[in-house]
């Protein structure tokens, strides 16, 4: 049946891979009889909207479905069965009449209670016009009483309209107006509660609130999975996989953001405590480029979710030390009462090599069908040839969604599912890409590296042949993605 | 840590065979409550290699737990208490894993194990 999905106008690119990921956690594929291990739901736009606009139709299985999927989304604003729609109000009422019957009346009945919102995306419309409007729908026989504050049914007049001027939105060619009784929408209450602001103990590079939620249900995050990080820092993507029920479990290379925090009320398990969520059930310190796990262990994890360092305000860190690596010196001998409390020189670790680490860990310790979630910074430039996304045969690439961070890079959240297992000759070929990291390890810090490109000074020279970008134009154009 | 860290942890100093499973030197071990989940525990039980969960349970302190066990097991509410209790209830705050090739201490403090390895034996 086709829903009809409102999307807050945010962060465009994040909101369908959510509800696909949604759907598959609500079992709406699992009817499907291809043999694809990652289905697609259907999605059509209304007759003359653009592509980016907040309203969608999609076909989904069943009510329950949808609901589920709105209420735990974070980017639908509602989901809603639609009763009507037209290019005027004689057209939605043609419309609203021909609607089934039975589809209408269980909704109008004498002893349920109801309300109609109306709303109007692209223009203000007064609380006068929105009352004749709800008057001139007195065609539909509605018999309940009205309850504006906790109806059993809301119904929403919706009007999108068309404006000469343009208003940063995404264009539309002609008014259309839908009638439909709402199903369900994201609790956004979620967001100020979780809110970075009041977060107990924060660092740098702490994942804002509302993309960790989507994270969160990129990974298919609920009661009974686990879920790890390992690149944790303080917590935060692990909070949103906790909120949904998920056991947590973190990794980190830096020992004083894990175990101590800023204090014993101020660190990783405090975070938790503040929201009332079940506790990692483990933290350790980890380097993710020589990991301490057990030989054989594979298919742990239902779900890793992370941030791993891009190298731009937070550089990466790996075992072993600069000079050592290099060559330059022998591996030092730590004398034996030392060893207790000796810091092991790190090494800056190259966001290639961070990847592949990553991708070979997820690929041994993911359930198959498990999900890969994590963020890859990519520079903006139109030609960059570094531009293309991270691969590994374990895996297929189910979504990719865009943040922009700044005029010169941006950021990729990156869903994968396991698709095949880990086998020898994976095993071998990562050894031997692990032992070549290491050979060159001063080329890799050179090739790739973000920070200088997000950090060199801007060429002026260079900027004022490719157009004058000092004269703004002053009506505000259609900003695309980047809302 | 809890004993479900404990077991997916071995040493991985370069040049040792035998690292797992770590020898657990326990200095202080805490009881903390946790909300139990049958779905998270019989997912977890076929991943834990029960020979080394008992003998570190031990270690621990706590020895209710059966020497061998298999999955029809879970469907007994007392086992799966037990295997609850010492999978996420028993953790050791202070002391050390201990690798048993080359005895090699890994520190445990504050919960948090350090598994870093030193320059020498990467």
């Amino acid at each position: 049946m086709w829903y009809l999905c409102v999307f807050y106008h945010r962060l465009l690119d994040y909101r369908k891979p959510e509800v696909e990921s949604l759907a598959q956690l609500f079992g709406a594929f699992r009817d499907n009889l291809n043999d694809d291990v990652y289905s697609q739901l259907q999605w059509k736009v209304p007759l003359h909207h653009h592509p980016d606009s907040p309203f969608h139709l999609v076909n989904l299985p069943s009510e329950h479905i949808a609901r589920s999927i709105a209420n735990r989304s974070i980017l639908v604003k509602g989901m809603y069965e639609l009763w009507g729609e037209g290019g005027s109000y004689e057209e939605l009422k043609d419309s609203v009449l021909s609607y089934p019957d039975e589809g209408k009346l269980p909704y109008l009945e004498s002893n349920s209670t109801f309300r109609i919102t109306v709303d109007t995306f692209g223009r203000v419309i007064s609380l006068q016009e929105q009352k004749e409007l709800i008057q001139g729908l007195s065609y539909i026989p509605f018999k309940g009483r009205v309850n504006l504050r906790n109806p059993d049914h809301n119904f929403w007049l919706i009007e999108v309209d068309n404006c000469e001027t343009s208003n940063g939105l995404p264009p539309v060619a002609q008014k259309r107006i839908f009638f439909a009784r709402e199903i369900g929408g994201a609790d956004r209450k979620l967001l100020p509660t979780y809110q970075l602001k009041s977060r107990n103990y924060l660092g740098p590079t702490a994942m804002d609130a509302e993309i960790a939620f989507l994270m969160a249900n990129q990974a298919l995050a609920t009661p009974g999975k686990l879920v790890y990080d390992p690149f944790v820092g303080t917590g935060s993507i692990l909070v949103a996989a906790a909120h949904f029920g998920a056991m947590t479990m973190g990794a980190d290379i830096d020992i004083r953001v894990v175990r101590d925090g800023r204090g014993p009320d101020c660190n990783v398990w405090s975070n938790f405590k503040q929201y009332g969520l079940q506790m990692p059930v483990g933290l350790l310190r980890a380097d993710n480029n020589l990991p301490p796990w057990r030989p054989g262990l594979k298919e742990v994890f239902d779900a890793i979710i992370c941030d791993p360092p891009y190298g731009v305000r937070a550089g990466g860190r790996k075992s072993g030390g600069r000079k050592l690596l290099k060559g330059a010196v022998e591996p030092y001998i730590v004398p034996d009462d030392k060893r207790t409390d000796h810091i092991p020189s790190t090494a800056p670790y190259s966001l290639v090599e961070c990847v592949h680490d990553l991708l070979d860990l997820a690929a041994k310790m993911l359930v198959m069908g498990g999900r890969l979630v994590f963020f890859y910074p990519i520079l903006r430039e139109e030609e960059s040839a570094h531009n293309h996304f991270p691969e590994h045969p374990c895996f297929k690439l189910i979504s990719s969604s865009e943040q922009i961070l700044s005029s010169r890079y941006c950021r990729v959240l990156l869903t994968m599912v396991k698709t095949g297992p880990y086998t020898e000759e994976i095993n071998e070929a990562a050894r031997l890409k692990h032992a070549e990291f290491r050979e060159n390890h001063v080329k890799w810090l050179e090739e790739g590296n973000l920070h200088s490109a997000v950090f060199s000074p801007i060429d002026h020279a260079q900027l004022m042949e490719d157009g004058d970008y000092k004269s703004k134009d002053p009506k505000p154009k259609y900003r695309g993605k980047y809302v | 840590m809890r004993l479900l860290t404990h077991n997916m942890l071995s040493s991985n100093i370069r040049g040792v065979v035998n690292g797992f499973p770590l020898r657990i030197e326990a200095g202080k071990v805490v009881e903390k409550n946790v909300e139990i989940n049958g779905d998270f525990l019989k997912n977890m039980f076929v991943k834990i290699d029960w020979k080394a969960f008992v003998e570190a349970s031990q270690s621990m302190g706590y020895t209710e737990l059966p020497e061998e066990a298999d999955s029809s097991m879970l469907d007994s509410d007392e086992f799966l208490n037990r295997f609850h209790h010492a999978l996420l209830e028993l953790h050791l705050e202070e002391g050390a894993l201990v690798c048993p090739e080359t005895g090699r201490r890994f520190p445990v403090s504050k919960g948090i194990p350090n598994m870093l390895l030193h320059e020498d034996e990467v």
